[in-house]
């Protein structure tokens, strides 16, 4: 009985992981291929062929993209994260008149469509001089990460037992004191998930990134595979567009290794018994 | 911090409802002029008595782009925040390489959207797909199917990587609300016997229904906006063309700005319909902290 | 000899530039094309003193006409150069500078049937960078098996097409198909379907007057004839295709015709192509009325927002000109705008296809973008969801054309604009 429990277990395991991986990986073969071989469909690696990763990483920029991608979603999720833990103390555990209401006009926000903003948020960035710096990328990224935290974050807080800050209340901590020291510790996992959300989400993101960005240099690495092109407009460069994609997601793939050593921590039981 | 959400977003916001009541073209958008609601609802007559109505509410094809966004979001989310529940107490066990699973478990949420859907319309195509080559060994069909190109089956084409892009969103939302339940309550179920089922339904499923009530209102309002990976892989397919779509259509690729920020607005408000309906519906707790 | 126009250009040069300006011209991202720009670039960089930069923008059309679209309505002036398609430049016409009495002189030296594309309103708002034309590729090897002539009129083609899929499939050969082409819902369709149309003597969708002259029978005869194919010669699946889809069917050998681009002959001639050496291309068959290619290509326009007009249109005129174009024929088989180069034997050595387009040039007919102005693109979508509902055998042509008379009549409303 408990030998079957665990081989269904297991299966549904290797189930989500087939799901999971099997597009990626079809994706990394793509990626060892060239020309017609392209056109074939093969489910072992038939080539082992790396010239479309030194085609992708030979074009000069393509490093610099990744690395700027890296940096400006770095910034959108600390930035994001540090407005948003405030925000959360502060819907969840300030009663104020209006809370319910202040928390929908933020969800408002996500409920506009991303190209309708597009033309009016160009002008925004170009008043305020940001065009073609990662400050506008940063600026606009906020646009979906803010509500996003701000909402799964106030949703975690306000789970939390009161008694957890009623000691530090009558301690006389500040409001700064209890948010980093009392709940920044309970938060980890819920912060170490939404973080991580909303660096995919600005990692991934490509409409602004095209549009308020033009230099080679400063681009992002959406941008960057999208630039990959074949020897006329109408060829598609698979081979080439999948190295990229694999050399893109890898960093990804270490971030979650790392982070999900938080995302294991989770709630001590004992801590906080009520 | 609200100072903030109001410039980047209350700014092209109010622009754009107030570019619906107006007929600006992209080219001259510091002429525009006011036209009421021409751009919902019109009757234009042709001066020999007959006429027509014209506008968004009369637009055949927008009352279609709204049927396919409610479709399209209503069946993704469901089976998303199923397939999601699943992946996420799977995960939440302990077993060995535990750590490795999950990041796995994360990849297609982390490959640009724009690659995934090329990459799916790629092994969706009918004659060299790898979808096709393994349903045809598999024997689940008998001739290739054209999979993005039908008419039937585009807009399953479409859900099957929203799908697959989106779960590991919803899984990891609910997986983040599972850490948050304390162990000592599965602890306590144990030492009294209880079936696992019922575990499930009483203990785990009231724990982390916030987390799984907030993850599906993110999920909703992105797949009720749903645009890159129908633009990339149906573009102008009117089975698959959504709300979102729709929009981009006319603000960008027509010169019809005015005829785009309408569709925006009326795109906002039926989300936000949906939004109020599903909040009302899930009694969700906004304003009382307990 | 050879010297003589690279002289005549750089004194003109030297006569109206007036001190080194910086440049920046937007390009789509194509392979070598980048490669190219930039070596041309390089000798106009020489021969004047100024500097241009090339900003690369995704090789998808639409990301990039919308983008451009965005730039030039903010007003922003950090382009001076747009790379447009050829059905762009009249949407995009109150934001381009004309390009004056220089371009006009220059222009007498290009097709004239790009120029009149490019001419709104009597203003010449941009020059051909280099041209595009579709044509017929065939199976050298198959058509000698079957004991067949290369088809000169579409009737002929779908006899050739059905022979050869019947006898391949008897061979075992379960997904050969006798023609593909460009049948999904997009801006390829509208090139396709135009060609059936004006090579059965239907017009041009809407004429150079303004008039809507698609509901008529023979468009109708033509996409209903369209239709028959799916299934039949074609795959069900081409209703899903684009331009590489059709060449992957094509040069995995699973296809007797295809209509495609001139790009899909070098990658045809690859060495990993299974149809390698077993090909060659002809005009599009005719309905009854001539063969019809869809013109296709790039210009290059200035924005109204350049802060260096005048140093843009000599790079526009020098980017259009014989050296550069010669170039750019010689090194990625880019297909001329000047008549002239065409006879050029250099050209010719180096890329023997180029001069067997010219036959199909003489034949190329225009979408109705100059007529239409800033409605080319919606009478485009809505041609092709006419065609593609007709080929999805959703209604006949007759009922669809007739409702897509009536839905561009609305579109037009009293002109258009």
């Amino acid at each position: 009985m408990k030998a079957l429990k665990a081989a269904g277990f297991w299966a549904l395991i290797a189930a989500i992981l087939l799901f999971a991986l099997f597009p990626f990986y079809y994706a990394i073969l793509t990626s060892l291929e060239s020309g017609t071989a392209i056109f074939t469909p093969n489910y072992l690696p038939e080539a082992f062929d790396l010239s479309n990763y030194t085609f992708v990483l030979g074009q000069g920029v393509f490093g610099r993209n990744v690395l700027n991608s890296i940096l400006v979603a770095t910034l959108t999720v600390a930035i994001s994260l540090g407005l948003g833990l405030t925000a959360a103390f502060a819907l969840a555990r300030i009663p104020f008149r209006g809370r319910g209401l202040m928390l929908m006009t933020i969800l408002s926000v996500s409920m506009f469509p991303q190209i309708a903003v597009l033309a009016g948020l160009f002008e925004t960035v170009r008043a305020l001089g940001l065009y073609n710096s990662h400050g506008a990328l940063i600026f606009s990224y906020m646009i979906f990460t803010l509500p996003f935290t701000v909402w799964v974050l106030t949703t975690f807080m306000r789970d939390l037992p009161k008694e957890v800050e009623e000691a530090a209340i009558m301690d006389g901590a500040s409001p700064f004191v209890i948010v980093t020291r009392v709940f920044l510790p309970l938060m980890w996992p819920a912060m170490a998930t939404t973080g991580l959300l909303a660096f995919i989400q600005a990692w991934n993101e490509f409409l602004f990134a095209l549009t308020f960005v033009s230099s080679a240099e400063m681009r992002t690495a959406p941008v960057a595979i999208a630039l990959i092109s074949g020897a006329s407009a109408q060829e598609t460069p698979w081979g080439p567009i999948m190295a990229a994609s694999v050399t893109v997601t890898m960093p990804l793939v270490i971030l979650v290794l790392i982070f999900q050593r938080r995302i294991v921590a989770g709630l001590t039981a004992g801590g906080v018994k009520g | 911090m609200m100072l903030t959400l109001l410039v980047v977003a209350g700014w092209p916001l109010a622009r754009t409802i107030w570019f619906g009541f107006t007929d600006a073209s992209l080219g001259n958008l510091d002429e525009a002029r006011w036209v009421g609601f021409a751009n919902y609802l019109e009757w234009f007559d042709y001066g020999d008595g007959e006429g027509e109505w014209f506008g968004l509410l009369a637009d055949e094809q927008w009352w279609r782009a709204v049927w396919n966004t409610l479709y399209f979001a209503f069946v993704t989310v469901s089976i998303e925040t199923a397939l999601g529940l699943i992946i996420a107490l799977a995960l939440n066990q302990k077993f060995p390489f535990r750590g490795l699973v999950r990041a796995a478990v994360l990849i297609p949420w982390a490959i640009p959207t724009i690659v995934s859907a090329k990459m799916w319309a790629w092994m969706l195509n009918d004659q060299f797909g790898i979808i096709n080559d393994l349903f045809l060994r598999l024997g689940l069909i008998s001739a290739p199917v054209a999979w993005v190109a039908s008419a039937d089956t585009a807009m399953i084409a479409v859900m099957i990587v929203d799908i697959w892009k989106t779960t590991p969103f919803m899984a990891l939302l609910i997986l983040a609300g599972l850490q948050m339940i304390p162990e000592d309550i599965y602890e306590a179920a144990r030492v009294d016997g209880v079936h696992p089922l019922k575990v499930f339904r009483e203990v785990t499923l009231p724990l982390v229904a916030p987390a799984l009530l907030v993850a599906v209102i993110f999920r909703a309002l992105d797949a009720l906006r749903v645009f890159d990976i129908i633009y990339v892989m149906t573009p102008n397919n009117s089975e698959t063309r959504t709300m979102s779509v729709l929009a981009q259509e006319n603000l960008f690729q027509f010169d019809q700005f005015a005829y785009g920020s309408a569709a925006s607005t009326m795109l906002f408000l039926v989300v936000a319909l949906v939004t109020l309906g599903y909040i009302r519906v899930a009694r969700l707790d906004l304003g009382s902290g307990r | 000899m050879r010297q003589g126009p690279a002289i005549a250009i750089a004194a003109l040069l030297a006569a109206t530039g007036a001190g080194a300006a910086e440049l920046s011209i937007v390009s789509g991202a194509i392979g070598r094309d980048i490669e190219t720009l930039r070596d041309n670039l390089d000798r106009f960089e020489e021969m004047t003193g100024h500097t241009v930069s090339i900003v690369e923008m995704p090789s998808s059309t639409t990301d990039q006409f919308a983008q451009y679209r965005l730039w030039l309505s903010a007003g922003a002036g950090d382009i001076d150069v747009y790379r447009t398609d050829i059905v762009w430049a009249p949407q995009l016409a109150d934001h381009l500078l004309d390009l004056g009495e220089k371009g006009r002189e220059a222009a007498k030296e290009h097709f004239p049937s790009i120029i009149e594309s490019q001419t709104v309103d009597g203003r010449l708002i941009a020059l051909p960078f280099y041209a595009d034309a579709p044509a017929l590729y065939y199976r050298t090897d198959l058509l000698e098996e079957y004991g067949l002539s290369v088809p000169e009129t579409w009737a002929a083609l779908e006899e050739a097409a059905r022979t050869i899929q019947e006898g391949e499939r008897a061979k075992g050969v379960n997904d050969f198909h006798g023609f593909v082409f460009q049948g999904a819902a997009y801006e390829g369709l509208t090139c396709d379907a135009l060609e059936w149309v004006a090579s059965h003597g239907g017009g041009g969708i809407v004429e150079a007057d303004g008039t809507i002259s698609i509901n008529n029978p023979e468009a109708a005869a033509a996409i209903d004839m369209a239709a028959g194919w799916i299934g039949t010669i074609s795959p069900e699946g081409v209703l899903g295709y684009k331009e590489e889809e059709s060449r992957g069917v094509w040069q995995t050998g699973k296809a007797a015709f295809m209509r495609n681009w001139p790009y899909a002959y070098a990658l045809g001639q690859g060495d990993d192509s299974a149809v390698k050496d077993k090909f060659a291309v002809a005009p599009l068959p005719s309905g009854g009325a001539g063969s019809a290619a869809t013109l296709g290509g790039w210009n290059l326009a200035v924005s109204k927002y350049s802060d260096e007009p005048e140093a843009a249109i000599e790079l526009v005129l020098f980017l259009t000109g014989v050296e550069a174009q010669k170039l750019r024929a010689v090194r990625n088989s880019s297909l001329p705008t000047r008549p002239a180069l065409y006879d050029d034997p250099e050209v010719a050595a180096a890329q023997p296809i180029i001069p067997e387009w010219k036959e199909i040039f003489l034949n190329a007919v225009p979408r109705p973008s100059a007529p239409t102005k800033g409605d080319y693109n919606e009478v485009s979508k809505e041609f092709w969801d006419a065609v593609h509902a007709t080929l999805s055998g959703d209604g006949d042509a007759k009922r669809n054309l007739a409702r897509l008379e009536a839905r561009l009549k609305r579109l037009k409303g009293p002109g258009w604009d």
